[in-house]
């Protein structure tokens, strides 16, 4: 279900009788009406986002004017510049990587093996896994931090990398496990079972078969943990409550809450810097991942 | 769980077709082993804290328990405490209405933007697909800074608009007072909800058998009538899941309004139970409050969460 190619059954079925002229005549004022709320549509879905990039691109004097400047005349970095210069951009960014990506490598890992278990395998207890894992998912992260700062506090592990990990692994894992084994599934075991007649071992079967089918899956599924992981904002707040140790948000945050007034130029700046990563990964994995997220909800 | 309808097959504990009787031994251990490095991470930094999350909200654990005195066991006073104190019930009852009023307006918002998908042609039909996808790759960090500083007091481009049409927007602050404040942290949820929903509800639009749609049309059906009785309830195990999922995550809210409260909003009369037990717990010292409010929002959130569970269950085998 990819949702940038358009659908096969794009037009609203006509009945065979009706004439085409007929048809255009009597839905010509409700196109219209149709058209001018698309427009409306794509200009308040786009807004925020072209305005986050304007205004980080134009001077000081010209976001605090009178009139807004809809587009950035007088471009300026300046404020590129200002947003690496602010607090602890690039330690904040490294802080970022470096949690985001072991999550996703770990996350991965621990999700295909529990994914292979639930989907290739029956055995005691396999049910109740996977409803686990789909009530897990639910739990409200904000209802867990209190009590999570208290735990890892215990361990020592408040600001610090590992224990951010831990704790983005936990958020990002049964999202991952429950996708994934969609992916598993969806490759045929009579795949892996021919390839065991032609004397494949089981694990050889799977590793030569079954993986590189579901490679793109993996790839997307990854993706996806990392931007949760790269967005995440309530536990970093908490866990990571020294300014060195900040993650991309809670530096974005503190450069936001700045004592003397927002500097937006330099926010908006910031926040592009964030977002950027995001939008693109975003849209190359978007299409594969909308149909794990509603769990096959979509079923004829 | 009792609740919950039988999850798989009867013959799913049986070994499935091909690892048949001549299974050997070690593979039956081997399932197990491969869920174990998962369910390890899971139970000692989930399950543990959840168990923990518990046991605090029985504790008297203040500023002095901060310092190393053991925690007093004292029941479920903590609980009788907000639930005699009006703030709690205030923040409960502001949180589930603003939870109701975010996803109503996801939903119908969603579904009217997923059926203009259907019906503009092509051009506009990508145009309206991928600005969507812009809406919903926004960080949530970055969206609700942008509508901040949209609905800024001084420079906000919000309040210059207004003025053109003739208001009196000049130094509108739309943070202080807390209705105003509601409305912009629901514009910022809605528009980040609709695109998901907004997706969801047009992929399933375009598996509408489209001859019982022509059929309604050619025994008189009208646009409304056929969605009335067509479409809605074809989709109606879609919707289902999506208000669950919508409920879930608008109950949650925290990102938007702990930014929105440092920009300018009073954060007494604008706390929601996310923020409310963030500022017990790390401002006002109070833990074991803290996590009686949680335990709560926990609660609230499993109620639906079985309910999610049940629409999922009904609609694929596990």
């Amino acid at each position: 279900m990819s949702l940038t190619s358009p659908p096969k059954v794009s037009q609203p079925p006509q009945a065979p009788t009706t004439s085409p002229i007929k048809q255009t005549k009597r839905r010509r004022p409700g196109d219209l009406a149709a058209n001018l709320a698309a427009v409306v549509v794509v200009i308040i879905a786009m807004f925020p986002v072209y305005w986050m990039i304007n205004t980080s691109f134009q001077r000081g004097v010209d976001i605090q004017s009178d009139t807004p400047n809809f587009l950035p005349w007088n471009a300026t970095l300046g404020n590129y510049r200002k947003a690496f210069e602010q607090g602890d951009f690039l330690s904040a960014l490294r802080n970022s990587l470096t949690v985001t990506l072991i999550t996703v490598v770990v996350a991965i890992v621990f999700a295909l093996l529990a994914a292979v278990a639930v989907s290739r395998f029956r055995f005691r207890g396999r049910t109740t896994f996977i409803v686990a894992v789909l009530v897990v998912q639910m739990i409200p992260a904000e209802a867990m931090v209190i009590s999570l700062f208290k735990v890892l506090d215990g361990w020592q592990l408040v600001n610090t990398v590992l224990g951010l990990t831990l704790v983005y692994l936990v958020v990002v894992l049964p999202f991952t496990i429950w996708t994934l084994r969609g992916f598993v599934a969806g490759v045929p075991l009579e795949l892996e079972e021919a390839a065991m007649v032609d004397g494949c071992s089981r694990f050889q079967a799977f590793t030569k078969v079954t993986f590189p089918l579901m490679a793109p899956g993996l790839v997307a599924t990854g993706t996806f943990a990392f931007i949760q992981a790269w967005n995440e904002f309530t536990f970093a707040l908490v866990l990571m409550n020294k300014p060195a140790n900040q993650t991309l948000p809670v530096w974005l945050q503190t450069f936001n809450e700045g004592a003397k007034g927002t500097d937006w130029g330099g926010v908006m700046a910031g926040s592009t810097l964030m977002a950027i990563p995001v939008i693109v990964f975003f849209m190359i994995v978007q299409g594969r991942m909308t149909e794990g997220l509603v769990a096959g909800a979509v079923k004829g | 769980m009792s609740t919950l309808p039988p999850l798989a097959p009867p013959q799913a504990e049986k070994p499935a077709a091909g690892q048949g009787p001549k299974k050997p031994a070690g593979l039956k251990a081997l399932p197990y082993a491969l869920l174990l490095p998962a369910s390890l991470v899971l139970i000692l930094v989930l399950g543990y804290p959840f168990g923990r999350l518990f046991v605090l909200s029985m504790q008297k654990f203040g500023l002095k328990q901060q310092f190393g005195a053991p925690p007093d066991w004292i029941g479920l006073d903590n609980y009788t405490g907000i639930f005699q104190d009006s703030q709690f019930w205030v923040v409960l009852a502001r949180t589930i209405g603003f939870c109701a009023a975010a996803v109503v307006l996801t939903m119908v918002l969603g579904m009217l933007v997923a059926l203009l998908t259907r019906r503009v042609g092509r051009v506009l039909r990508m145009a309206l697909i991928v600005s969507l996808l812009f809406a919903w790759a926004m960080p949530p960090l970055s969206a609700t800074v942008v509508w901040q500083w949209l609905f800024d007091t001084r420079y906000g481009l919000v309040n210059w608009l207004l003025s053109q049409f003739g208001g009196d927007f000049h130094g509108h602050s739309w943070l202080s007072n807390p209705w105003s404040f509601f409305g912009v942290a629901l514009i910022i949820v809605v528009w980040m909800g609709i695109p998901f929903v907004a997706f969801t509800l047009y992929a399933g639009l375009t598996q509408v058998p489209g001859e019982v749609l022509e059929a309604a049309e050619l025994d008189g059906a009208g646009a409304a009538q056929r969605f009335r009785y067509v479409i809605l309830p074809f989709l109606r195990p879609v919707i289902l899941i999506l208000t669950a999922l919508s409920v879930l995550w608008d109950l949650r809210v925290f990102t938007q309004f702990y930014v929105l409260q440092k920009a300018g909003g009073i954060a007494r009369d604008t706390n929601v139970l996310g923020v409310y037990a963030y500022r017990l717990a790390f401002g006002e010292n109070k833990f074991d409050v803290g996590a009686a409010v949680a335990v709560v929002m926990l609660l609230i959130t499993l109620l639906f969460t079985v309910f999610y569970l049940r629409q999922i269950t009904r609609q694929e085998e596990l």
